[in-house]
């Protein structure tokens, strides 16, 4: 028999906004403890929360952007429970009728093909603040700077069955959320946080086993490596007869394994009831449509006008629409070469990899699409061989911005002039009459072989700027 | 001693006139207090020192020109008003060194119309009580008989208007906290349409019923301050966007053919037979005056005082919670951890009757009573509110008792939890339903005042307040004042 895992997910995104959900305070993370805060988010008395409608707006682009329907009355409910970094001792949070509601979303997985994820639900809420175990010793701080930041809570119907499929999604998800700008999805910095909710059964089963929720896993790595953990954790308690206990549990990735926490907040009542402070959301067909026209191209339907398009492959256009800067960056580049392959090539290849050795993003970066275009062109009209495009591309890398001028002063237009290769190749035979007999004398396979030094003393003699598929070419008919 | 006792609206033709100048009056005032607070405890706090800041500001002002209506005339907010730089305590331990570092909106508001601010009342903690006993700070007492409460929750701010203490006091009320105590002291109390005045910093009992109105010796009086309270608000979704009227010059406006609803449910047995009495008259003073009576029924008038125990705990439940020793408030000394913190803070910081509502509101919303209770709760209360619109769509005004009784006695041991709700039998219905409502001076019994209560249509604040104006000028209940001992 064998145990398949069922898993949901519960993604909790950033909203993008300037300030706080319910206060005017700033949204802007990193600053000094408690410095973005004001009556409200510390709940002072007689405080009184106002809708941030901007966050609204943004739980409705990602609504329309997973293709979900808008909840044209939503409410705010008020979640209770005590917790020092919770202020009001209630989060206002959306429970009975929540903004977005039942949706599909398309995941691409890497080989290619479509996995379709079904959201069941996104609703708004407010984050709340954290406690700061370091800042005064023996003695716990709370810093309420990001108490009131909007987050819309993103529920999936438990769909995933493998570790992939999460990943994917969780990578598709943080590609819509930067294309619809409506979050930074920044999960180093708490901008999108991932609960999974995992259970086992036995393959063939149609029940659904007893769950555990895995608490806020803060990077793709660490997502597989926890569903792992959880998943063999499950597997032998299972195996051995026991039962799983109902609880959340915390991913400690330096030792390898999954902690309980707080379990008694499963037995937690939070006592949900319409928060009396807010008025029901109303959204109209008109607010609706407004947003729908605004919306940008979505990875889904770029990347299927990729691969039609432009001729990539689906391995391909998935990892340029991964995100909205590569992809802008992408056909910016491939726009202006008019070569989607090679542009694809190279932001898939040297840059990503320079990127990667570098840690920085595309937009960090000193490389402009125009100059990596240019190079591209100089690729394809025989100036550049493939060898000096590394050296213009790092030297573009280095700062410099203007294809031409580098090959300009580097000195690296390459030789396609037929006269001077024709001269190149006479000489050539003329001063090395043994190994022009040798070739001559030999079979084809063995010509294959020799022509080798031919085209090594040529480039030599160019300085390494002949063109190698015209040298080869002349040195076959001259040899012959 | 010039000033107790007058009109707002007196004390603003003084002050135009120059008759007295606001230092005058505010010395005065703020002398009365020092003078009969000891006996009444009715006041929580006073700032002497900015008082009389203020009232030379406002003289000054009015030497150069400003002639607001309220300028320079002496007040009380009610200690659930958030003060900036004075203490508000909501009449807890919880809040007892609590200093707002924000003004209420209305607060605000009367502050740039120019009155000054003479303290904070008195009022039941958080303001869940009908008698003002559940105060951390005391008891407060009726002028009209020192043995007996002055009602609540707005006590303090009823007891102090009754004696004279200050012309006008705000108040709040959730299930009839100005009208019950404006009844017992008799004076007369407003209590706006849910949204018709801000509800920011001002501290939340129950956020669906809360409203604060004013709370003086007239409706002349209430009309000229609702005027400078009401109005929308950005710090409260709540508030209404809608324009304010002008009160105060709709108050000679007919009334001539005007139908006054009279529930049957009112003069249930719930009712005492004088205070009763006493209504009757008053109703049969509005007929004289051209309104024409009309017999209506509100069948769930019953359902109401359950109903509001089930909404306004709920509701307290969580709108208390922030009150937890953490960041600001009663901290139990030397908590061993967080659970004891919590634990000790909020045991030690809330009296009886606030702990008793939040755990009656934590267990109406637990999942397993949530559908039986708050959510029948809730369907009730449209019910009644439903009730309350058809009835209004016949009638302009319905008019009954405020409270069931007079002041009843301090301490009164006799006097169950129950009972203590059942103060709110008659008010209850107008929060329920959002509507504004008031209470005046209707007739004395046994030496202790009667209220009437006036609820009008939604946003139909004139219509109250011009019934209740024309009333008081052809009776003089409103003039009765209560004799106190000034101790010099």
């Amino acid at each position: 028999m064998r145990w398949e895992k069922v898993m949901g997910l519960e993604v909790h995104l950033q909203l993008a906004t300037q300030s706080k959900i319910f206060s005017s305070s700033s949204t802007t993370f990193g600053a000094d403890p408690n410095n973005h805060t004001n009556p409200l988010d510390m709940a002072l008395p007689g405080t009184l929360p106002v809708l941030n409608h901007e966050a609204v707006t943004k739980a409705i682009i990602f609504g329309l952007g997973v293709g979900a329907e808008i909840g044209k009355i939503s409410r705010f409910d008020r979640k209770n429970y005590f917790y020092p970094d919770l202020p009001k001792g209630y989060q206002i949070s959306q429970f009975f009728e929540p903004i977005v509601k039942e949706g599909v979303f398309d995941v691409p997985m890497p080989d290619g093909s479509i996995f379709p994820v079904r959201i069941l639900r996104a609703h708004l809420e407010e984050d709340a603040g954290k406690s700061v175990h370091d800042a005064i010793p023996d003695q716990t701080g709370i810093d309420l700077n990001r108490a009131g930041t909007p987050l819309l809570e993103v529920v999936t119907e438990p769909d995933f069955r493998t570790a992939d499929q999460v990943v994917a999604y969780l990578k598709a998800l943080h590609a819509l959320v930067t294309y619809l700008g409506i979050s930074d999805g920044n999960m180093a910095e708490g901008s999108m946080r991932c609960d999974v909710n995992l259970s086992l059964r036995l393959e063939g089963e149609e029940e659904y086993g007893i769950r555990t929720e895995l608490k806020n896993i803060n990077s793709f790595r660490f997502i597989e490596r926890a569903i792992y953990v959880e998943a063999e954790r499950q597997q032998d308690i299972l195996e051995s007869g026991g039962e799983v206990t109902q609880e959340t549990r915390l991913f400690d990735p330096d030792a390898d394994e999954t902690r309980s926490m707080r379990s008694k907040e499963v037995a937690n009542d939070y006592r949900y009831f319409p928060d009396p402070d807010l008025l029901p959301v109303v959204v109209d067909d008109t607010t609706i449509e407004r947003i729908r026209a605004e919306l940008p191209e979505l990875p889904a339907v770029k990347r299927a006008r990729f691969t039609d398009q432009l001729g990539l492959s689906q391995y391909d256009a998935s990892l340029l629409t991964q995100d909205r800067a590569t992809a802008e960056f992408f056909e910016a580049v491939s726009a202006r070469c008019n070569n989607p392959k090679s542009a694809a090539n190279w932001i898939l290849g040297d840059v990503s990899a320079n990127l990667n050795k570098s840690g920085t993003t595309l937009n960090e970066s000193p490389l402009v699409a125009e100059t990596l275009a240019d190079l591209i062109i100089r690729i394809d009209d025989g100036t550049l061989s493939s060898k000096m495009a590394k050296t213009v591309f790092d030297a573009l890398w280095d700062g410099s911005s203007d294809v031409d001028e580098i090959i300009e002063q580097k000195g690296l237009k390459q030789v396609s002039d037929t006269g001077a290769l024709e001269t190149i190749v006479n000489d050539l035979i003329a001063n090395n009459p043994a190994q022009v007999e040798q070739y001559r004398a030999a079979d084809e396979g063995k010509q294959k072989k020799l022509i080798g030094f031919f085209v090594g003393q040529a480039m030599k003699a160019s300085k390494g700027q002949a063109n190698p598929q015209m040298l080869n070419q002349l040195l076959k008919e001259k040899l012959s | 001693m010039t000033s107790s006792f007058q009109t707002v609206a007196s004390l603003r033709s003084k002050l135009a006139n120059r008759d007295v100048s606001s230092v005058e009056l505010t010395r005065d005032a703020l002398a009365r207090i020092s003078d009969l607070n000891p006996e009444l405890n009715a006041v929580i706090s006073s700032s002497e020192e900015n008082a009389m800041k203020a009232a030379t500001q406002a003289d000054e002002a009015r030497e150069k020109g400003n002639d607001s209506p309220l300028l320079g005339i002496p007040m009380l907010h009610k200690d659930i008003f958030c003060t900036q730089g004075l203490p508000t305590t909501c009449a807890s331990k919880m809040l007892a060194n609590f200093v707002a570092p924000y003004d209420a909106t209305v607060v605000r508001r009367l502050d740039d119309a120019g009155m000054i601010t003479l303290g904070k009342s008195n009022m039941d903690e958080f303001a869940m009580g009908s008698s003002n006993e559940t105060s951390y700070f005391g008891a407060c007492k009726n002028p009209w008989d020192t043995s007996r409460v002055p009602g609540g929750s707005s006590g303090g701010s009823a007891s102090a208007v009754a004696a004279g203490l200050a012309p006008l006091a705000t108040g709040t009320d959730t299930g009839g906290s100005i009208r019950q105590p404006a009844a017992l002291c008799g004076i007369t109390g407003l209590k706006p349409t849910y949204g018709r005045v801000s509800r920011y910093g001002m501290i939340a009992f129950a956020s669906s019923m809360d409203q604060a109105g004013p709370m003086a010796r007239t409706a002349e009086d209430c009309a000229l301050v609702l005027e400078a309270m009401a109005g929308a608000d950005p710090l409260d979704s709540t508030c209404a966007d809608q324009s304010v009227p002008r009160y105060s010059s709709h108050l000679t406006d007919t009334i001539e053919g005007m139908r006054v609803g009279v529930p049957k449910e009112f003069f249930s047995s719930d009712l005492n037979s004088d205070v009763a009495a006493a209504i009757e008259a008053s109703l049969a003073e509005l007929e004289g005056m051209g309104a024409k009576l009309v017999d209506v029924s509100l069948p769930s008038t019953s359902l109401g005082v359950s109903t509001y125990y089930i909404i306004a705990p709920a509701e307290a439940s969580a709108n208390l919670s922030r009150y937890d020793g953490v960041r600001y408030g009663y901290r139990c000394e030397n908590p061993v951890d967080l659970q004891d913190l919590y634990l000790r803070s909020r045991s030690e910081g809330f009296g009886d009757e606030v702990k008793r509502r939040i755990l009656v509101g934590a267990f109406t919303l637990s999942a397993a009573s949530y559908d039986e209770y708050f959510m029948k709760a809730q369907q009730v209360r449209r019910l009644i509110a439903q009730e309350y619109d058809d009835v209004l769509s016949q009638v302009d005004v319905i008019a009954g008792p405020s409270a069931p009784n007079t002041a009843f006695a301090l301490n009164d041991s006799s006097k169950s939890i129950t009972d203590m709700y059942m103060e709110d039998v008659f008010t209850i219905g107008a929060n329920l339903a959002g509507l504004p409502a008031m209470s005046i001076p209707a007739g004395l019994v046994g030496g202790l005042p009667v209220g009437m209560q006036l609820i009008g249509r939604r946003f139909g604040e004139v219509d109250i307040l011009k019934l209740a104006h024309q009333f008081q000028q052809r009776t003089t209940w409103h003039n009765l004042t209560p004799t106190l001992e000034e101790r010099h």
